[in-house]
């Protein structure tokens, strides 16, 4: 802990249904906006090291639609996909998510969830920060308790996976 | 299959806003239940029935210290949602190092003035 870069994301949960991602990058946000926003950048940092991004369609207009899908390292390939709700160039994106493998007992409709991304600047830093919001707290918690149904090692293989779906 | 009841499912206990309150201010170390009323400016029935939830799903311990009875964190019982919580934080710090390494490169590129990669 001697030298710390302060690297970690904040993961907070503020309410019932709530899930908000913080980080703060070294970099002026119309930057941080590019790389959120165009395919070939997604590609380079969405798989978070875990695996392979095979495809980033991007449609970045009101009522335009998108999709991530990866191939997580030896599974198979998970997809995530929704609609753009509103755009602030540099500013904020709303957007839907759902994920296409959704757990078992778990509606389709209680795995979407309404994301809205805002990008701030301080002095040539960006602060970016994701609040998810899921459909309602029976949503989350239903997502969370079928995870933790299984054995604990896929218990947490399981949780990993829903938390990727509630981005 | 069924949903847990919340008096025994941490997740469930831990969900309620008033309930985290407590586990907050528990978090900086044992606390009589005037306390906790204090802090939370709500009335001592309410934060009872709120302790006795966290008690009976292990989430908090309670001693007796002569006529005071002090609430304490008890760790071990929120761990699944530490775990939970800690899963997801790493996906998302894992991702945003990857994003970190785009920026650099953008930046570079930018200082570059769109000139020579």
């Amino acid at each position: 802990m001697a030298v710390t870069t302060s690297s970690k994301a904040r993961v907070t949960l503020p309410t019932d249904e709530q899930i908000l991602i913080e980080r703060e990058f070294d970099a002026p946000r119309h930057l941080v906006y590019k790389a959120y926003t165009t395919p070939e950048l997604v590609r380079q940092w969405w798989h978070a090291k875990r695996g392979e991004v095979t495809l980033v369609e991007i449609d970045l207009r009101v009522g335009g639609k998108w999709r991530y899908v990866m191939t997580a390292c030896g599974g198979p390939e998970v997809g995530f996909h929704g609609e753009y709700r509103e755009i602030v160039p540099n500013e904020r994106i709303i957007s839907t998510e759902m994920f296409e493998g959704v757990p078992e007992g778990v509606s389709e409709e209680d795995a979407t969830t309404l994301n809205t991304a805002t990008f701030s600047e301080t002095d040539g830093r960006t602060r970016l920060t994701i609040l998810v919001e899921a459909r309602n707290k029976v949503a989350r918690d239903a997502i969370i308790q079928s995870g933790m149904e299984a054995g604990l090692q896929d218990a947490l293989e399981l949780l990993e996976q829903i938390a990727v779906s509630l981005r | 299959m069924a949903r847990a009841p919340t008096t025994t499912d941490a997740f469930n206990a831990v969900a309620e806003p008033r309930r985290r309150q407590i586990l907050d201010a528990l978090a900086a170390g044992e606390r009589p239940v005037n306390d906790l009323v204090e802090t939370l400016g709500v009335a001592q029935p309410q934060v009872s029935k709120h302790l006795r939830v966290l008690r009976e799903v292990g989430a908090v311990d309670a001693r007796d210290d002569g006529r005071r009875r002090l609430y304490r964190l008890n760790g071990a019982a929120l761990k699944p949602i530490y775990d939970w919580v800690s899963n997801y934080e790493a996906l998302w710090t894992d991702r945003f190092e990857q994003l970190d390494l785009v920026l650099d490169d953008l930046k570079r590129k930018e200082q570059g003035d769109g000139g020579d990669d």
